[in-house]
């Protein structure tokens, strides 16, 4: 995919254009002029302008680290108020506050947005190209996430947080069983942040199919490209049934709706359909990302590629496929007929099998490979082992019998915590160690890393483990006490102290982070000796990411030559490529065989996406208020600034071919 | 024990690998680890938190399940201890299958974890580092790991939708209909009879006969509750605007505890109830007992039964009076259960006095206001309380 494919691709002006290639020597007058190009001006305009992706990632990592120790300190409380019986530490109404805003917290505002973050940071760089295909929209999809995140919290200092779980069933949720303003915050605040969720998912899309270097086919992408790209169209799927069930109990609420009131011939029953239709997919959402971190990663450290990428491409979506399947399993014991228990049941049976191809190629690369005891290695093996428990009590929630004992119960927290810290956050910790030389320049320190590696895990399983037992002792979520007489009070107080340990290892570990940025060792490119891209590039990398667009000729491009058994090893070029230089520019390859096509002009940094986010979510506090005035006059400003952001200029034209492939690529930026 | 052991043995359940878990749980429930607790009418929970916490050394996770062999779950340890105990058909082929999955699964989790840990730490031939490993090779471990994890999930698929079929309905038509209602947080029980002069309502204790299936309608009356008594059965929702179906049967007599599994509110972890199992021939007698309107009111009495009107009536009902409340539970023979306040407290005249006067003391935000009383009304309306037999 070199010069000598170009006549097919032929470019002329105006909007027509052949790029050069070229070679941009590190240090050289080129190179500042492209710096010139794409850095961000300093201080607050910076700052509210920036539509760099990796600005916009750290932005992401920062923002749901934060949200993950405020949801973290949150546990802190209900364990200490679970560790005996009869314990006063919390009232009732405290307490149905504190794990609400747990779990939306966790679920919602640190979860995804993490992933998000590692997304944004890195997919420009795995997939070798110069930033998201919609920049703006990405800075967009920052602010209202963080605008969301503040809103749910608005009405916290108050003591009239969300109250009824992140579940939020009605009738409990609804308007006569509910009065204050807590489920109000939530509804709006889920509405407000599903826009984040959506327009983010699509620029994720949209990317993929857009935005791969040369030569990058789509058998070629990463397994994290192949993990977001998946949970990104199930949230094209999923968000519409949440935000639409968050809206319409809006409706019930402020305006006497009957959707879901049963002195109207409304229908609880349909809030817990809308929401597991979303719930099921989100949980996907949230660990399929973070297993393809995992993929990634973890044959870094085992020094041979990932055994069976294509099963685990294709589990990937398997997962996601089927994941849209059993949401029912949520509701074995809402009083479905048995034939419909049983289809659901068997289908969450099948889920698990995608899983396991993962699991085995996973143990197999550890196997066949030579591991480097690394603390990123130690928390992807961890992962492996976490994710091996979670799996399997997962196995007999799908037993629908079995489940009517088990719904509601400490065992499901049991599970769900193997899941989702095991799967989620686990390797988050781990891709924090790999990535922060990438991130900072600079490597965390190993020690302190080990150290919280094996705080964490030890008090994690100490925590986490007994809690099976206390689901299995007949122990229900969701009580604020619980008598000495129920024999759950040791079970309990193991878990306090194992979650306490937990915590000590996270704190280490932020510690770690805190004493690297500005201490740690200097990192070079590429310090773990890793295969893909976003190592070819300095680190940190500089503000346009590749000083020539590279051609890419393997899945391994900087393993290329070292790899066994390889005959005629393959040819990426780094150095050499297109140019693009005449402001913003990217290129635009063709969806599966990325085949250049088009060369992108990308947008300037503008505040346009600030602007809109904040008076959108303004908007949302305008509805909370009931001041409809506020709420016009927001929906008016968010207008404007989407008219400017909008406003069509001559220089974001794509330079494309006239007949090529890509002709019904054309088009603008977007929005 | 025996009994027990017995009946597990005895169910329709047939497969030898439950089986032999069945032995092993059986000794389990031997080894006393903990300390026998006399539970139920022992006295009020003490709310002195620090007081409770207990910092025995019983760091071993068994010591937790182990409890004090016994007939009556009023008795055990842990009496929403579902995977060990369970009481009836509707649950007892669940707790098989609980224990069989529970063990198969253990060991594949400890065999595939151990795979991984071989895999971390076998010996490598030290070779060049600068290598890097072939692609190819190592789907053998997809393709074996995933076969062998199919095929036990079809297998496991086969045998709980056979338990989901043995537990679905009762193998006789249910001996008694009852219609169990969930409020913010109790519960009222209604049961049926073709004849309206033979049916009545109590509340938080359900009395059935051994032996027997009984059927229940589960309804509510404000928010989604659920109905669970785990050594009866598996749960099921009460959701408003419907009416669930489920059954259950007790093959032993004894108190059998539940607790409401669906978060309601401020005082969810404050609704229980106690299903009792009794012989055919006390639960006639408890049954007839229950139809009966409550005394009339001797002169003795009057001042209590006054106040009773004036400050309790508008939300209690006791039947055969002016008190026709539908708001709290039917007392019209509140001195034949065992607890109150939906299982918080055992029924004793000073746990009843304590209960009306710190309602909100004992289980916040309930319905249910702390009353004040002078000591002249409380003891007058102790004095009318003990009437309702």
């Amino acid at each position: 995919m070199a010069a000598t494919d170009a006549p097919q691709y032929r470019i002329d002006p105006p909007l027509e254009r052949i790029p050069e290639m070229g070679r941009i020597p590190a240090g050289s007058a080129i190179e500042a002029r492209l710096e010139k190009i794409w850095e961000t001006a300093p201080g607050w305009r910076g700052w509210l302008s920036t539509v760099d992706h990796k600005t916009i990632g750290v932005r992401y990592l920062v923002t749901a680290f934060l949200f993950l120790v405020i949801g973290g300190i949150e546990a802190l409380f209900l364990r200490i108020q679970l560790a005996g019986p009869d314990m006063a530490f919390l009232t009732p109404e405290q307490y149905n506050q504190l794990f609400t805003m747990h779990g939306v917290t966790m679920i919602f505002l640190y979860a995804l947005p993490v992933l998000s973050g590692f997304s944004n940071y890195l997919w420009p760089l795995l997939l070798g190209s110069r930033d998201m295909a919609f920049p703006r929209l990405n800075a967009l999809s920052y602010w209202i996430f963080l605008f969301a995140g503040l809103f749910m919290y608005i009405s916290f200092p108050l003591g009239q947080a969300p109250n009824a779980g992140w579940f939020n069933y009605v009738p409990f949720s609804g308007p006569i069983y509910n009065t204050g303003p807590n489920i109000d915050v939530f509804a709006l605040g889920m509405v407000l942040l599903g826009i984040s969720t959506t327009v983010g998912s699509i620029n994720f899309v949209v990317t993929l199919f857009r935005m791969r270097a040369p030569g990058m086919t789509i058998n070629r992408v990463p397994i994290l490209v192949w993990g977001t790209l998946t949970a990104s169209v199930a949230n094209l799927f999923a968000i519409p049934a949440v935000s639409l069930a968050f809206f319409l109990l809006w409706l019930d609420r402020q305006i006497g709706a009957h959707f879901f009131d049963v002195a109207n011939n409304g229908q609880p029953l349909l809030w817990q359909h809308l929401f597991w239709i979303f719930g099921h997919p989100w949980v996907y959402v949230v660990v399929l990302p973070a297993m393809g971190i995992v993929s990634d990663a973890l044959p870094t450290f085992c020094r041979r590629p990932l055994v069976g990428y294509t099963a685990v491409a294709l589990a990937t979506m398997a997962t996601m496929l089927l994941g849209f399947g059993v949401w029912v399993h949520h509701m074995f014991a809402t009083g479905l007929p048995t034939v419909a228990l049983s289809i659901f049941g068997a289908a969450s049976m099948v889920i698990s099998i995608p899983s396991a191809v993962a699991v085995f190629a996973w143990i197999a690369t550890i196997w066949l490979g030579k591991p480097v005891f690394k603390t990123p290695f130690l928390f992807f093996a961890g992962f492996v082992a976490l994710f091996i428990i979670g799996g399997m009590s997962g196995v007999m929630t799908a037993a629908v019998p079995l489940d009517w004992q088990l719904n509601e119960t400490y065992f499901i927290v049991a599970h769900l915590h193997y899941v989702l810290l095991g799967i989620n956050v686990f390797p988050v910790v781990g891709a924090i160690y790999y990535w922060f030389p990438k991130f900072t320049g600079r490597m965390m320190s190993e020690k302190l890393g080990k150290w919280s590696f094996w705080t964490m895990f030890i008090g994690f399983n100490a925590g986490f483990f007994p809690m099976h037992i206390a689901g299995l002792l007949g122990m229900p979520r969701r009580i604020y006490t619980y008598p000495s007489r129920m024999g759950w009070d040791e079970v309990n107080l193991i878990t306090t102290v194992g979650s306490f340990i937990f915590a000590v290892g996270v704190l280490i570990f932020l510690v770690n982070v805190v004493l690297s940025v500005k201490r740690g060792a200097r990192a070079g490119a590429n310090p773990w000796d890793a295969p893909t891209l976003e190592w070819a590039v300095s680190s940190p990398p500089p503000a346009y990411n590749f000083a020539t667009i590279p051609t890419i000729a393997s899945r391994h491009p900087l393993w290329e030559g070292r790899i066994e058994g390889e005959e005629e090893h393959s040819r990426t070029k780094l150095e050499e490529g297109y140019l693009l230089m005449r402001g913003r520019e990217t290129l635009g390859t063709s969806p599966i065989d990325a085949k250049p096509v088009v060369i992108l002009k990308m947008p300037e940094d503008s505040y346009t996406p600030f602007l809109v986010g904040l008076f959108v979510s303004l908007l949302f506090v305008g509805l909370l208020l009931h001041s409809w005035t506020f709420t016009a006059l927001m929906a008016a400003l968010s207008c404007a600034a989407l008219s400017s952001w909008m406003w069509p200029r001559r220089k974001l034209g794509q330079r494309t071919t006239r007949h090529g492939p890509a002709s019904a690529g054309r088009g603008g930026e977007g929005p | 024990m025996g009994v027990q052991y017995s009946l597990a043995v005895r169910s329709a359940f047939s497969h030898s690998a439950a089986a032999g878990i069945a032995h092993i749980v059986a000794s389990l429930r031997t080894l006393e680890l903990v300390k026998p607790m006399k539970a139920s009418k022992s006295g009020f929970d003490s709310r002195s938190a620090i007081k409770n916490l207990r910092f025995r050394i019983t760091f071993l996770a068994l010591s937790t399940i182990a409890a004090r062999p016994s007939e009556a779950a009023d008795t055990l340890r842990t009496p929403l201890n579902y995977f060990l105990y369970s009481y009836g058909p509707a649950a007892t082929p669940v707790m098989h299958l609980g224990w069989l999955m529970t063990a198969l699964l253990s060991a594949i989790t400890f065999i595939v974890i151990l795979l991984l840990v071989i895999a971390i730490v076998r010996k490598r031939s030290s070779a060049d580092s600068g290598m890097i490993g072939a692609e190819s090779g190592g789907l053998r471990w997809v393709y074996i790991g995933t076969g062998i994890s199919t095929f036990i999930l079809a297998g496991l698929t086969v045998y709980f939708l056979a338990v989901l079929n043995a537990v679905a309905k009762p193998t006789e038509a249910p001996a008694l209909t009852l219609t169990v209602t969930g409020y913010d947080w109790w519960w009222s029980i209604e049961y049926e009879h073709a004849d309206p002069a033979k049916r009545f309502v109590t509340a938080n204790e359900i009395h059935i006969p051994v032996g027997r299936p009984v059927l229940l309608k589960l309804k509510s009356a404000d928010v989604i509750h659920a109905f669970w008594v785990p050594v009866l059965a598996g749960k099921t929702q009460m959701i408003p605007g419907l009416v669930n179906q489920k059954w259950i049967q007790a093959d032993a007599p004894g108190v059998y505890v539940g607790q409401c599994a669906q978060f309601c509110g401020v005082a969810h972890a404050h609704m229980n109830l106690e299903v009792v199992a009794e012989s055919d021939q006390d639960f006639e007698k408890w049954q007839e007992a229950q139809r009966r309107t409550a005394f009339p009111v001797s002169e003795h009495n009057e001042h209590g039964y006054k106040l009773f009107m004036d400050r309790c009536g508008g939300c209690h009902a006791v039947r055969g009076t002016e008190a026709e409340g539908l708001h709290g539970p039917d007392l019209t023979h509140l001195n034949s259960r065992g607890r109150i306040a939906a299982g918080l407290l055992t029924n004793t005249p000073d746990h009843l006095m304590d209960w009306i006067t710190r309602a909100q003391y004992f289980k916040p935000g309930a319905r249910m206001p702390s009353i004040a009383l002078s000591d002249s009304e409380a003891s007058a309306l102790a004095s009318y309380l003990s009437t309702l037999n």
